[in-house]
């Protein structure tokens, strides 16, 4: 396995540009520069024109991360975004960064044409990227679900805590999430943290998504959950939960945290306060895009309904839990853990197979969302306080 | 799996879950039990497998999932319709269910 070389040290398993809008105003541009572009140019994004350190702090995660090469800044110029704070932290990770600001580079067309030129240049330095041994002990990969029903809690979730259990026994980093999707199960997770402080920290972090939930009237829970026989918030928790497989819980992060120690993390996507921009993530796109923030190269993500989305920067492997949605639409799965409630394979046997096609993704293998151009991508308000030097006890 | 249609997550559960649909009428065998199905169980859906009351705990995966708010038969679907969350109240497109 090889990994792209960054600057600062950290290694990539794809050599991506980022082509970033800072406000909706400058999304057309952006857009249109992508569009004229080499395959390996994403489009990602901010809508709002208010600034906000939240959006500001993941921004700069997902520029700085290891599968992005450089970037070009797209800013209209009289939005709150902080653009050069922005730029002053890809160039400092060693990262190549251009700025156009579209209201002094004379509008729509000129800023497109001086987009694409910038962009073909950056595409051209970043070929020279050096390639370098990279153990799997150095992938850090998340996990998410969307579009459960009742059988992702039994086929995919097991099998993808399977994957992690091996993944975390290499001394990789795995991420898990959506302490909203986690209501009724604080207790045996606290059981399972390093120290009894992290284990208190864990119950505090769910405690807070369900006052949150409580207030803004929904759980995490969509009627499609209801339709695939999933009742309740605890139920649809339990097997979320799955996903975390057994290995001890070594942190809690916040969004756009990202670890150092090999280890499995939790981490917290609910804000901090009172409700103030709404539901913690409008939708699971917003969550892929948080733990990439944290540095996942890879995301596995379970569903049983049958979600077809993938993401920018990091590719996304679909691992499907429901033998009838694998069957309607396997152009979109990559792993069938359908099988397993069929009764034609293990939970083991499906977590070693999720575990190989991480290794191969990492190594360079498309997977079904990224062969189909998904690149999904929502960033919006949030508001966090930093983490309390309990839910990181073995940070050095 | 205790039959082609139905598994077992936890011994200590109250429900089975649906791995193969079986419709409205269609008879089956739940640990040495005969049922007829009232109503069609698609895959994930949860069944009774016991005669529950309400106020009840819906046991699943060995845990708490919520609360029956009617009295459930052996064999009966268990859904919104007579569970309901012990933390906060679920939606469909439609409606919020078990709320108060």
């Amino acid at each position: 396995m090889k990994g792209y070389l960054r600057a600062d040290g950290r290694k990539g398993i794809r050599n991506i540009i980022l082509v970033t809008y800072l406000v909706e105003c400058a999304h057309h541009v952006a857009r249109a520069i992508v569009a004229n572009s080499a395959d390996n140019v994403q489009l990602i994004g901010f809508p709002g024109c208010y600034p906000n350190e939240y959006s500001l702090k993941i921004m700069e995660g997902l520029c700085t991360h290891p599968n992005v090469a450089g970037v070009l800044i797209v800013s209209l110029g009289c939005e709150g975004f902080n653009r050069e704070q922005l730029a002053n932290s890809i160039k400092a990770s060693g990262r190549e960064v251009d700025t156009l600001v579209i209201q002094k580079s004379g509008g729509t067309r000129k800023t497109i044409a001086a987009g694409v030129s910038s962009v073909n240049e950056l595409v051209i330095n970043v070929q020279k990227t050096e390639l370098v041994p990279m153990d799997i002990s150095e992938l850090v990969v998340g996990t998410i679900c969307g579009g459960s029903d009742g059988t992702s809690g039994i086929g995919a979730n097991p099998a993808v805590g399977h994957c992690f259990d091996q993944l975390v026994e290499k001394d990789a980093i795995c991420i898990f999430e959506e302490t909203g999707e986690l209501i009724g199960c604080e207790q045996i997770m606290a059981e399972r943290a390093i120290t009894p402080d992290l284990g208190e920290e864990i119950m505090k972090s769910v405690e807070k998504a369900e006052q949150y939930y409580t207030k803004m009237g929904y759980g995490s829970f969509a009627p499609g959950n209801a339709e695939g026989g999933l009742t309740t918030q605890e139920e649809k928790s339990m097997g979320a939960y799955a996903k975390s497989g057994s290995s001890k819980i070594h942190g809690l992060i916040k969004p756009g945290d990202i670890p150092s120690q090999g280890g499995l993390y939790l981490m917290d996507v609910v804000p901090d306060g009172e409700p103030m921009y709404g539901f913690p993530n409008i939708v699971d796109s917003a969550e892929i895009v948080e733990m990439i923030a944290s540095g996942c190269h890879l995301t596995l993500f379970t569903t049983g309904r049958g979600s077809v989305v993938g993401s920018a920067i990091s590719p996304v492997i679909k691992v499907c839990a429901n033998p009838e949605t694998y069957e309607n639409m396997s152009d979109d799965m990559d792993i069938n853990a359908g099988k397993i409630i069929s009764g034609e394979a293990t939970v083991a046997q499906v977590g070693d197979e999720i575990y190989q096609l991480v290794s191969q993704v990492a190594k360079g293998k498309q997977t079904k969302s990224e062969a189909l151009g998904h690149q999904e991508f929502v960033l919006t308000y949030k508001s966090f306080q930093p983490i309390g030097p309990s839910c990181l006890p073995t940070a050095r | 799996m205790i039959n082609r249609y139905f598994v077992l997550l936890n011994k200590e559960d109250n429900t089975f879950v649906c791995c193969k649909q079986l419709l409205a009428g269609a008879s089956t065998t739940l640990e040495e039990v005969d049922v007829t199905m009232t109503a069609d169980i698609t895959v994930g859906h949860k069944i009774a497998r016991q005669a529950i009351a309400e106020g009840e705990k819906i046991i699943k995966y060995g845990v708490s999932i919520g609360s029956a708010t009617k009295d459930i038969d052996f064999g009966e679907h268990i859904h919104m319709h007579n569970m309901k969350s012990d933390y906060i109240a679920s939606h469909t497109r439609q409606s919020r269910s078990g709320e108060e």
